[in-house]
């Protein structure tokens, strides 16, 4: 498999360290009541999809980003190749505005 | 329809006319006492053990292609129980205890052979945790020996022992493990089921479970709608996408592994080896191919093919520790989807919904197990009880922190 | 045209037997011209065999290949280049290839019809393996490899380009010339030694003139052109993901010629044009399989290409391509002719017809048709589909891959003009000019399907693994109806040849028994590789010592000058004890080590542990979040030991950590987890909390690290830090860390760490000065007796005070399971904090780290024994846990261990057993604290 790095452009996947499932960016709360049970669920149960998955690679051989990579499980077409940091961030943000507007 | 040598002369004799089919092809009934879902090695097998030794009748097996396609029909065809962990060791152990009887319970030939299964070792560490692994194999009834270099040595001349990276140390022995001739393993069970009564019913895909009140009391298939009181799945490889028509979310991950065989040749490997230094085990099947693989490919894939790198790791492997083999040529290989579980052992266990039961997570290692889990399963839909070795297998073990983890890699399914 | 040199004669051996072939030819064509007749014997059957084909596609000429006393087995005659002093053997007999005693087979039949050993053999119980499966297994496989090390080399290369052509027949070479013209990268590559394909096989005319002057002219200015690069003798085996072809490319079989026998490459490709072409298939009637019934385009072949005319020829054919072949009878399958039964066991002797006519031939000239080689557009699991007009299997062009095209014959194209407008069109699609279209025949195919003659005898439908047309009939009988299934019960297109020849009549065969169309019937997956590869090539040059690469220590000169022995710690080469003259074995050495440590002061290289720079503003933040314990608060110039956890609650690693600065932190992990504890916080750095300031650099390379450990530990630095640097025990107490220089001004660290338990400090240095800083210290060391010490001694300090290492994590223990519970903070979350609360994890009744010492103090304990407790039987459910980590301790003069027990903590003064079966050692212990030797730690505090 190819994956096009944001930055470095297409690089073999033999570079690259798989993880999984890019739910695990969503640590849930480990101060909410329900915490065993939602660490339960983000750590052990997954969708795990046929078709479109959003998965997280660390470029090992590389420069050491993670990525989440949105790839096809049936097919392993990649769509979509973006830094986990610039999604993590991305949902960081949102949940501070779903938050003021509450 | 018997099967003997007496019978093989008969019918040589006389045209082969009288051959019947090993097992019916039934049309579908309105509804069964227990439906199976997935007519692969361990459906197969529960079947036959309900229909068997749980006296239990109006089953049927639902397969949406051709039974035996799943792990059954594309595996490496080791049986062991060589396992660290007691939850394991003794569920392990129970299946190859049923191998060593399985041709004449089913009376079809699967050529159990107990031809040795060598795990080598090439460090002290390793060589203690075969050890404990050993011990732990022994107080749970099975056999381990542990191997210096030179015993290895003699039992195969030709591995690397002058030019090796990672020499070998020694290794731990299972004389009693050894390869089965895998596709006949499902016709074998679907033969004994289909005597005793099993409608096995190929090409009939399960579409939608039927669920009233919490309760699952049929399936929807590509053959019209079946009632069932209780309703087994074993569709390891596909849990996750048959599973979610239940609305069940599972601790497993489908990953491939890939598995390769070189052509024909003379005998040269008598036993199993695994390499303790790279990725690759090896045995050579009775037509003379090797038959060999290594580690899965560790990404999320449903593709049923993998990829170059692991070719090549696995390759490596193999001519690091045997550089003889170096001009056989690999004639096939092929990659089957693995249900990979988040502690790297299977579940064999009721569900939230009733009447819904389930047993999959079988890793890369779901053929060897077979038996015990065909056995267990149909254990746990008679009686409502899991059998006593397979009582770990639980679907809860992972909110109570019982975690089966034989590697120690965590919650990551590709490390197992 | 005839592309063997008459004037360059080679010399080759068959069989013991001294034969001359010429330039140009094929193992298989010197054979036939020197009237070679059987050259192997079938799997099963052990029928005599000769040569079918004249390519990749051959079943029947199997032979082995002798080099200096290596034997490479199965090779296809058809594809071996000739070279001079070949030496080839045929394969597969008891005897000789004319007289073999397994032939017996062959009389035997009846009984060994499809799948008989399923239904036999299981009595009595014992014998299948004593008896039975040792006469099957010596009666099969094919050829034999010779249990000696493969002597050649196989190398690796990636090849990028815009267009990867996949064969040099008449498609693929005008698509290349299109495509290089137009200045494309291009790769064209093919099986054969000359391009061209069937042009070479044909008498063909191009633009007026021989088909085989168009393809020399065509290769001719395809090498002009830079951009492209043309591979003979490469075999495209697969297609993968993302563009990504495996091909093989054999340059030689002669071992004594210099440079890699094959090389593995790894083509990326934007595009790739499969020019594959097709292989005819045979039709099956009875016999079918005596040496001398060939592929009709084989018998052109061996004409047009290498002069041999096959004399005394019957053609079968079902289509008008066949009827190109020169024959003395002619069978139309169209005119409701066909072939009952053949006679000649070793060569054909008469044809019998169905008009009860027979015939006296020395060989029969099969064409049942073309099958398109479609199997590369199937390795991304697309299914080809049934043409009913040319009876074949085509690609579908529905699910090929976009980057994927299929030309010429591969996509049912069979004239050379059809070939050549197909380039053509793929050409202009890929962005290139059509070239001007070369005149040449459009020859239709006119194919009336015809399989196999029905009849009591056995006709062959997978000759090498002689499968015939009644095994199908009667797996079909059996139930065996899925074409997956009929495959795996009778081995039809399992053999060598992956069933090219085989596949589609067996479809056919099956659709016949079944009654049903072959769209209906189905056809089973082609998976890669195309042909077979040697496991040698996929490993290249990654075998032996280059099997994985070898990291040294900056101390390994100085270690192997000074009597070290080494050991594999993951790729790291450490150095295990340092063997002195008069020392009988590795204890004695490792005891001198400890007890001289102990005494005096050690040395250890412990620079292969991971070092992991931390820095900025949240350095301190981010460490409270993977580290059990607190960090934020550690004052600069301290060290702090830490444990970090996995997500689900278990311990990950340990180390320790020193604050150099307000924003500088650097950490330690161990060496098995250097490379795994880095992922892993530069994933919660990235995936959990990107607002933190904080980066992150792995330094394990950068540094050399050594352990000087020992009462005199800190007499002996003092010698080589520089003096403005105090280092007493009341300015650099026990945990302090500072930067410093050392031996007038190199730059250092110093730790005050310790794993042996006594006074000890840790000093890096730049990696360069690694080695002169070892050789400096034990030339300063020498008043003190100063020795360097192994992963040996290193090992059993620790366990004498009760350290884990990495056989206590293990991947399965918590903080609380390795007696470290009191860490884990309280005030604060980190990653794993939370599962680690799971019930099963804190119970009572949970495995807890102890130590053990044997009752009687001269029994040994061995590592991996199980504890029973006393009175119990040595069974699993009693199984109380385990021995993790166990050292002979020169300190205390008794073996000592470290193990988990259940509820180990409260046990602590029981005596149990640690049995150990596979080594055969059963002792008494005694639970005991795993701390053994100075357990208030007052000794590193000095």
């Amino acid at each position: 498999m190819i994956i096009n790095h944001p930055t470095l452009g297409p690089r073999d996947s033999a570079e690259f360290t798989y993880l999984g499932d890019a739910a695990l960016l969503r640590r849930p709360n480990p101060k909410s009541e329900t915490a065993l049970d939602d660490f339960y669920s983000y750590q052990y149960l997954r969708d795990n999809p046929a078709g479109e998955h959003r998965e997280l690679w660390y470029h090992e051989q590389g420069d050491r980003s993670w990525l989440v990579v949105t790839r096809n499980t049936v097919t392993h077409d990649i769509t979509k190749v973006e830094f986990a940091r610039d999604v993590k961030q991305a949902m960081i943000e949102k949940a501070i505005i779903k938050r003021a507007k509450s | 329809m018997s099967y003997s040598a007496f019978r093989i002369f008969k019918e040589a004799i006389t045209g082969h006319k009288g051959w019947k089919p090993v097992w019916r092809k039934p049309e579908p009934q309105l509804n069964y006492d227990i439906i199976i879902v997935g007519g692969g090695g361990h459906g197969l097998a529960t079947a036959h053990y309900l229909a068997s030794k749980f006296d239990k009748k109006r089953i049927a097996v639902l397969e949406k292609g051709w039974i035996g396609g799943g792990n059954v029909g594309r595996n490496t065809t080791i049986i062991r129980s060589n396992y660290l962990l007691n939850d394991n060791e003794g569920f392990y152990e129970f299946s190859l205890k049923l191998w060593e009887g399985l041709e004449q319970d089913v009376n079809y030939n699967a050529m159990v052979s107990q031809r040795g299964v060598l795990n080598l070792y090439h460090s002290d560490p390793q060589r203690d945790a075969y050890v404990r692994r050993g011990n732990a194999m022994i107080l749970n009834g099975a056999d381990a020996k542990l191997l210096k270099a030179d015993a290895v040595r003699s039992l195969y001349p030709f591995l690397n022992f002058d030019d090796a990276r990672f020499p070998i140390m020694g290794g731990l022995l299972q004389p009693r493990g050894g390869t089965v001739r895998h596709d006949a393993v499902a016709w074998g069970y679907a033969h004994a089921a289909d005597k005793r009564g099993v409608d096995i019913i190929e090409n009939c895909e399960v579409t939608g479970f039927d669920i009233q009140n919490g309760c699952c009391v049929g399936v929807e298939t590509s053959r019209g709608y079946i009632g069932a009181s209780k309703i087994g799945v074993a569709v390891a490889g596909n849990s996750s996408r048959v599973m979610a028509m239940a609305g069940i979310r599972l601790p497993i991950e489908s990953h491939v592994l890939q598995a390769f065989v070189s052509e024909g040749l003379k005998p040269l490997l008598d036993g199993v080896i695994t390499y303790g230094a790279g990725h690759f085990y090896v045995s050579q099947s009775d037509k003379g191919g090797l038959v060999f693989g290594g580690d899965i490919d560790g990404y999320n894939t449903y593709a049923q093919r993998g990829n170059l790198p692991v070719v090549e790791d696995v390759c490596e492997g193999g001519m690091s520790l045997m550089p003889m083999i170096g001009k056989a040529r690999i004639l096939r290989m092929w990659g089957g989807n693995v249900d990979m579980s988040m502690d790297g052992s299977p579940i064999i266990d009721k569900t939230d919904i009733k009447g819904l039961y389930f047993n999959g997570g079988w890793c890369y290692g779901g053929f060897k197990a077979t038996p015990a889990s065909g056995y267990s399963f149909a254990h746990l839909l008679a009686t409502d009880t899991p059998h006593d070795t397979a009582k770990a297998y639980r679907m809860d073990r992972f909110t109570r922190g019982l975690m089966i983890d034989e590697k120690g890699m965590g919650a990551q399914p590709n490390l197992h | 045209m005839i592309l063997v040199d008459l004037n360059k004669p080679l010399n080759f051996v068959f069989d013991g037997k001294l034969y001359q072939g010429f330039e140009g030819d094929t193992l298989a064509s010197a054979l036939l011209r020197a009237g070679v007749k059987v050259v192997g014997r079938s799997f099963k059957y052990h029928r005599p065999r000769g040569i079918m084909g004249a390519a990749h596609e051959e079943t029947n000429a199997l032979v082995e290949i002798h080099n200096d006393g290596v034997c490479e087995p199965n090779r296809r005659a058809t594809t071996i280049k000739l070279f001079e002093g070949l030496t080839a053997k045929s394969q597969n007999h008891l005897g000789s290839v004319n007289f073999d005693m397994l032939a017996i087979n062959d009389i035997l039949h009846p009984f060994l019809a499809a799948g008989f050993y399923y239904k036999t053999f299981m009595w009595p119980k014992a014998f299948w393996e004593k008896l039975y499966e040792p006469i099957i297994r010596r009666a099969a496989g094919l050829g034999s490899l010779s249990h000696k090390a493969d002597p050649d080399t196989y190398d690796k290369g990636f090849l990028h380009c815009d267009i990867l052509v996949i064969g040099g027949g008449p498609a693929g070479l005008l698509t290349a010339l299109n495509l290089g013209r137009a200045g494309k990268r291009v790769i064209l590559a093919d099986e054969d030694f000359v391009m061209g394909g069937r042009l070479l096989s044909e008498t063909y005319e191009i633009n007026s003139a021989s088909s085989v002057n168009w393809a020399a002219q065509t290769v001719a200015e395809l090498k002009t052109l830079p951009n492209v690069r043309l591979m003979p003798r490469t075999s495209i085996y697969g297609v993968y993901d993302h563009g990504v072809y495996g091909g093989l490319e054999t340059k030689t079989d002669k071992i004594s010629e210099r440079g890699p026998r094959q090389i593995l490459w790894r083509v990326y490709a934007k595009h790739a044009v499969l020019a594959a072409g097709a292989t005819e298939r045979p039709i099956a009637f009875a016999n079918n399989d005596r040496p001398g019934v060939m592929l009709a385009s084989a018998i052109r072949t061996y004409k047009n290409r290498f002069g041999i005319d096959l004399q005394n020829t019957a053609l079968l054919t079902n289509n008008d391509n066949g009827l190109m072949t020169n024959a003395e009878h002619i069978i139309d399958t169209r005119n409701n002719q066909y072939i009952v039964d053949v006679t000649g066991r070793k060569g054909v002797r008469t044809v019998k017809l169905n008009n009860g006519e027979t015939l006296k031939a020395k060989h029969i000239a099969v064409s049942g048709g073309w099958n398109p080689n479609v199997h590369l557009t199937c390795h991304k699991r697309g299914r080809p589909i049934w043409n009913e007009a040319l009876a074949c299997f085509m690609p579908d062009t529905h699910t090929l891959p976009q980057d994927l095209s299929v030309i010429g014959a591969a996509n049912g194209a069979f004239s050379t003009y059809g070939a050549f407008i197909e380039a053509n069109a793929v050409s202009v699609k890929l962005g290139a000019k059509a070239a001007h279209l070369p005149i040449a025949e459009d020859a239709p195919i006119n194919i009336t399907p015809f399989w196999h003659v029905k009849g009591r005898k056995r006709a062959w439908v997978d000759f090498q693994n002689d499968v015939t047309a009644k095994d199908i009939i009667l797996a079909h009988q059996e139930g065996f109806s899925s074409v997956e299934h009929v495959k795996r019960y009778t081995t039809l297109g399992m053999a060598t040849d992956q069933g090219k020849t085989s596949n589609v009549v067996g479809l056919a065969v099956l659709a016949e028994a079944t009654e049903q169309t072959i769209p209906q019937t189905g056809t089973t997956i082609f998976r890669p590789p195309y042909t077979p590869v040697p496991i040698g090539a996929f490993a290249g040059a990654h075998t032996g010592q280059h099997f994985h690469p070898t990291r040294l220590t900056p101390s390994h000169k100085y270690a192997s000058e000074t009597g070290a022995v080494f050991v594999e710690t993951g790729n790291w080469k450490r150095a295990q004890w340092f063997a002195r003259a008069g020392e009988k074995g590795w204890r004695d050495s490792v005891d001198r080590e400890v007890l001289m440590t102990r005494s005096s002061v050690g040395i250890c290289d412990v620079t292969t542990l991971g070092k992991i720079d931390v820095q900025g503003r949240d350095a301190g933040k981010f460490l409270n979040k993977v580290y059990v314990n607190t960090f934020s608060t550690l004052k600069v110039g301290k060290c702090r030991y830490g444990l970090m956890l996995r997500e689900d609650g278990i311990a990950m690693d340990d180390g320790t950590t020193a604050r150099l600065s307000d924003t500088h932190f650097v950490l330690t992990t161990t060496t098995a987890k250097a490379g795994p504890v880095f992922r892993h916080l530069e994933y919660v750095r990235q995936c959990l909390y990107p607002n933190m300031d904080v980066h992150l650099i792995s330094t394990t390379d950068q540094w050399a690290q050594f352990s000087v450990a020992g009462p005199n530990a800190r007499k002996l630095l003092q010698k080589v830090v520089d003096s403005e640097f105090d280092i007493t025990n009341e300015a650099f107490p026990y945990m302090a860390c500072t930067e410093m220089t050392v031996c007038n001004g190199t730059r250092a660290r110093l730790f005050r760490l310790s794993f042996s338990g006594e006074l000890a400090f840790e000093i890096s240095v730049p990696a360069r000065y690694g080695d002169a800083l070892v050789r400096e210290l034990m030339a300063q060391g020498e008043e003190f007796d100063a020795i360097m010490y192994g992963t040996e001694a290193l090992g059993v300090m620790r366990i004498e005070k009760g350290h884990a290492a990495g056989n206590e994590l293990n991947g399965t223990t918590t903080a609380a399971a390795l007696g470290l519970g009191g860490f884990v903070s309280k005030k604060k979350d980190c990653i794993g904090k939370v599962l680690s609360t799971r019930e099963a994890l804190t119970g009572e009744n949970t495995l807890r780290m102890v130590g053990v010492i044997p009752v009687n103090q001269g029994d040994a304990l061995t590592n991996g024994a199980h504890f029973i407790s006393q009175g119990d039987a040595e069974t699993a459910p009693n199984d109380q846990g385990y021995m993790s980590s166990v050292a002979w301790s020169p300190t205390l003069k008794s073996y000592i261990g470290l193990g988990f027990l259940k509820n180990g903590k409260a046990r602590e003064g029981e005596v149990i057993k640690a049995v150990d079966f596979v080594r055969s050692n059963h002792v008494d212990v005694k639970v005991v604290s795993a701390h053994f030797v100075d357990p208030k730690g007052e000794r590193l505090r000095v």
